[in-house]
């Protein structure tokens, strides 16, 4: 052959080399382009798993699922399109719509984007036979939350979809999961979600599903999310939100022989359907934006009031057990208590000795002045002996969190000699100094929950078990000793008994004569705590029956001018509902349910607003 | 066509021919095969088709091989002129088809013309350089054989087919073959080696380079007089290319060409967009492994990964459901198909019939390098068929008539007239 034709071959050998050397690396070594491959093809589909039920402690089901329907378009998939038949069937604006499709459409025109969300299953079965006429769309269908009754909202809580921000932070969640945003929801979120299964399917380059990955041998089902039965007791948790109607404040009641929460009511609050379907981000804004009523905002847990006489209780007891009293120890008001300058006003109204028990059914401030002064003089130095004091209110619950199974909570407020020595620039201060102290006033702050659980440590006569929502998981009883296991104060049980007499008589002869339920044993006490905001807060605990108590409870009402005036009645109302079942009050029970102080706030919101024009004008 | 002639036919040439068909048909149909569609000759279909496209080709060889011998004497010029005019007419009149204006529609056949003015090419190439006064030496023959190769080269530039455009400097191994020095194919390949180091680096540096190895030639040849001239001389013309590569690159080149050579050369990713062709392709060959998918398994090619599968891409659904074995099998019947050829052509004693010889192993050469190259990811995607295996009716067409002459010339090499 001449020579010339071997450049030619040489070429053609020299390629061949070079390609099946590549290829060999492409086909052999390359193991990235197999697993490539396989992302192209197999798409993995979420199989969501049915969130764990929440019922109420008499297996009352609270929380269900039910079914929504994403409305999806494919824009790829979509022809002629009659958008104002389209928008009369589905209730949607038209402009509304455009907005949709277009964001579709940038999202990417071969995958599904969604239209509209969360149809009720009413809206639903009313649309979906008009289908056929809009190709390109279908339903996609999603598991809601259902809400069965329209309160107890701040304790179920509710869910919303994941964040870019929430998925970055926890890997195992991905777009368009829901998970628990407050409530039960949040804080048994690991328990309630249960496991979403995986379902394997091919598609090709449009994302055209194409069947099931090798006969469906690796998808796994869902696994639905554990049932909860919470402690509260859901009728009774409706009656005190119908009785807080119209009024701003917290209820709470436990069951002080194990902890669990009755009722854990907040007012104002919304209804849990709100957050549920198309209208969902509509109205969740709406309730998110309300700044005057705040009904987001879990008052029985979050609101920090000043607890005002219900403290007296706790400082005689802690007066009896560091020895600063005795139940005989006598002293005499003349209309408040003094000490040199300092004058503490009291409206007790009486002139002559005092007993322990008469002190506290006559909520003498007095008494419980010189009770606290003396508490603290046990100490040469105030700071030691506040330091004391601080101890055993804090034994009681105050002034620390719970760490229960709430989502939320507030430590409230006990002033420790630290935060006196900083308030005075010194540590020479005087038990005189902190005197408020001694009435539940001053720097006190505690939520509704804190006083409730204080109210019952008294009932149990010195312990208490922590305040908690939930009691069995799966109809398993729960098993944590920080629930199980009683929390003892600091305070001896021989203390309570004069006490507990004395809260009696209030029932009796004192202030809550007038929510006295016949044939109940009840012992509270009524508050009145003075607050910057305006009108003076209504304040009562209280726990029943005397002996073997079922029920502690505190209720404030923000600005309710007087203890008896609104609180004490309630809490009494909530008791009779728990004890006998009943309500054998109907007049006191409907100036309750209709009593309204929507005028004292639009009053006070209208003073505030004056005076920040005030304040804005004298700035300029 | 006389007795003898049908005897002499290349057999193996035939065979060979019929495996690659065989091959690319079988991979079409996998290649478009869906779970939806079954019918094989469903005209609808892309197989379906193809097998028409191939009974076609059928009818070209027979009339091919049944034509008298002597037409080979006066058709080229005719046909030459005439394809020429189809390509002006293409662009002036064509069906634009993905970005290129190079069809001629009929109802439902679409024609290249393109891809048949490379017969034409071959055959009037062969008849000028056949004739007896024509020397590679002299510079008019010269100018005129290039000429005639470049003017339908650079006709279909502008459709835009860059590809094909590539493809008729594939026609340089005929000069080659006829006389011209080798120093030029490898001077070609020099600058386009150079090309390539100065875009991945920085052209001064890449400039010292040179200077430093043209300073050592020069000190190590420094007995031999005057070799610094010509040393130096080469060395200008390297960095000159070097320096002119950044305008060439920037502002000969359209943006798409850019983009693909930036991707294969790394420079740049973008697996979404321009490059997702090449990354698509590779992911299928990849996943073929050693021995592949098997036939109709492959999912890349099930469900369409693959841009252009059928058509400039069917190497991937050989590499995927064939595997190495599979793609080392076709690699190996296209090259000995090539040597077939070069051994057939060597044996022609008609210089016209060894020209045109030279010029079909040439263009099936230049198609099989750059298309398998492409789809391994070794070259940039420029549209161009794997011949006799890619779908498509015009390249079938065009690439078994161009065969077939030569079968025919080959069944009459002995024939004196």
């Amino acid at each position: 052959m001449e020579r010339r034709a071997f450049l030619l071959i040489g070429f053609i050998v020299m390629l061949f080399v070079i390609f099946t050397s590549r290829l060999v690396y492409l086909q052999l070594f390359d193991e990235s382009l197999k697993l490539s491959a396989e992302n192209n093809v197999i798409r993995r589909l979420k199989d969501y798993a049915p969130r764990g039920h929440i019922y109420d402690r008499h297996n009352r089901l609270i929380v269900g699922n039910q079914s929504a329907y994403d409305l999806m378009v494919i824009p790829s998939q979509v022809r002629d399109l009659d958008t104002s038949a389209f928008c009369e069937h589905f209730h949607m604006d038209r402009e509304d719509l455009r907005k949709a499709l277009k964001k579709a459409v940038v999202y990417s025109r071969l995958k599904p984007s969604v239209v509209i969300k969360q149809m009720m299953h009413s809206e639903y079965a009313a649309v979906q036979e008009k289908l056929v006429f809009y190709p390109g769309f279908f339903f996609q269908r999603r598991l809601l939350r259902s809400y069965q009754y329209d309160g107890a909202a701040n304790i179920a809580g509710f869910i919303g979809e994941v964040s870019e921000a929430f998925v970055r932070n926890n890997p195992e969640y991905a777009r368009g999961d829901f998970y628990g945003v407050a409530g039960i929801e949040k804080s048994y979120e690991s328990t309630l979600r249960g496991k979403d299964g995986v379902r394997r399917i091919v598609v090709d380059v449009h994302n055209r599903e194409k069947g099931q990955f090798e006969g469906g041998l690796y998808d796994t089902l869902p696994v639905s999310g554990s049932h909860l039965t919470a402690t509260i007791d859901i009728e009774l948790q409706r009656y005190a939100e119908r009785l807080m109607a119209n009024k701003r404040g917290g209820v709470v009641a436990i069951d002080p022989q194990t902890g669990e929460l009755l009722v854990v009511a907040s007012s104002p609050t919304f209804d849990p359907n709100l957050l549920v379907g198309r209208d969902r981000n509509r109205n969740y804004v709406e309730l998110y934006r309300d700044s005057v009523d705040k009904p987001l905002f879990d008052r029985a847990l979050l609101a920090e009031y000043p607890p005002g006489s219900p403290f007296k209780i706790l400082n005689a007891l802690i007066g009896l057990q560091v020895g600063a009293i005795t139940p005989n120890t006598q002293y005499t008001c003349g209309g408040g208590f003094r000490h040199g300058s300092l004058f503490v006003r009291c409206k007790c109204g009486t002139g002559h000795p005092l007993p322990l028990k008469a002190g506290i059914y006559k909520s003498c401030n007095n008494y419980f002045c010189t009770t606290y002064k003396n508490i603290i003089e046990r100490h040469k130095r105030a700071p030691v002996g506040l330091q004391n004091w601080n101890a055993h209110v804090k034994s009681f619950g105050m002034g620390e969190f719970f760490n229960n199974d709430l989502p939320t909570g507030r430590r409230g407020l006990v002033p420790d000699s630290t935060y006196y020595n900083n308030v005075y620039r010194t540590n020479r201060w005087k038990a005189v100094s902190t005197i408020s102290n001694g009435i539940g006033q001053g720097e006190l702050l505690v939520t509704p929950l804190q006083l409730a659980n204080l109210a019952a440590a008294i009932a149990n006569r010195g312990y208490y078990y922590t305040p908690h929502i939930v009691s069995h998981i799966d109809g398993e009883p729960i098993t944590d000793p920080h629930f199980t296991q009683p929390k003892y104060t600091m305070v001896d049980s021989i203390h309570f008994e004069t006490v507990i007499e004395g809260m009696f008589e209030v029932f009796e002869q004192g202030t809550a004569r007038l929510s006295r339920i016949e044939g109940i044993a009840m012992c509270g006490k009524t508050g009145t705590a003075e607050n910057p905001h305006g009108q003076d807060h209504s304040i009562f605990m209280a726990f029943a029956p005397r002996d073997n108590p079922k029920i502690a409870i505190a209720v404030f009402i923000e600005n309710g001018y007087w203890g008896s005036r609104w609180a004490a009645p309630i809490a009494s109302l909530v008791m009779e509902k728990f004890l006998t079942g009943e309500i054998k009050r109907p007049e006191m029970e409907k100036r309750m349910l209709e009593g309204s102080l929507r005028e004292e706030y639009d009053n006070q919101a209208r003073r505030l607003q004056e005076r920040r024009e005030r304040n804005a004008a004298a700035r300029q | 066509m006389n007795q003898r002639g049908v005897f002499q036919i290349d057999w193996p040439t035939i065979l060979m021919y019929l495996m690659l068909v065989g091959i690319g048909w079988m991979n079409i149909y996998a290649a478009t095969y869906s779970d939806q569609y079954e019918g094989l000759l469903d005209i609808n279909q892309n197989h379906g088709r193809q097998l028409i496209f191939f009974l076609g080709a059928v009818v070209i060889m027979l009339l091919v091989l049944f034509l008298d011998i002597r037409l080979l004497r006066i058709a080229p010029w005719p046909l030459y002129i005439i394809s020429l005019a189809s390509l002006v007419a293409v662009l002036l009149f064509g069906q634009k088809i993905s970005g290129a204006r190079s069809w001629f529609v009929l109802g439902p056949i679409g024609i290249q013309p393109g891809e048949f003015a490379k017969v034409a090419a071959a055959l009037v190439l062969a008849n000028y350089m056949g004739r007896l006064e024509f020397s590679w030496r002299k510079w008019k023959d010269r100018i005129i054989a290039i000429l005639l190769v470049a003017i339908p080269a650079l006709i279909i530039l502008p459709q835009p087919d860059l590809g094909s455009t590539i493809v008729f400097s594939a026609f340089i191994f005929v000069f080659h073959r006829e006389g011209m020095s080798s120093g030029w194919i490898f001077l070609g390949l020099a600058v386009g080696l150079i090309f390539v180091l100065a875009l991945l680096f920085d052209s001064l540096y890449l400039s010292l380079f040179f200077l430093a190895i043209a300073l050592i030639v020069i000190f190590i040849q420094r007995k031999k007089s005057r070799r610094w001239v010509s040393v130096l001389g080469v060395l200008f013309v390297v960095i000159g290319v070097i320096q002119s590569v950044d305008y060439t690159f920037n502002n000969l080149l359209e943006d798409r060409h850019r983009n693909r050579i930036n991707i294969l050369l790394g420079l740049e990713q973008d697996l979404k967009g321009v490059g997702y062709n090449t990354h698509q392709a590779q992911i299928a060959i990849g996943s073929g492994g050693l021995t592949g998918k098997g036939f109709l398994q492959g999912t890349q090619t099930k469900y369409n990964f693959v841009p252009e599968q059928h058509t400039d891409f069917i190497f991937c659904t050989v590499g995927e459901e064939w595997g190495l074995v599979g793609s080392v099998i076709l690699l190996l019947l296209f090259s000995g198909f090539l040597m077939r050829l070069i051994f057939m052509a060597e044996r022609q004693k008609v210089v016209m019939y060894r020209v045109y010889g030279y010029a079909l192993v040439s263009v099936l050469f230049f198609h099989f390098a750059i298309n398998i190259a492409m789809a391994i990811g070794l070259f940039p995607v420029v549209g161009i068929p794997l011949p006799f295996v890619s779908y498509g009716g015009s390249s079938l067409w065009a690439f078994s008539l161009m065969l077939f002459i030569f079968v025919k010339m080959d069944a009459h090499r002995m024939d004196v007239w």
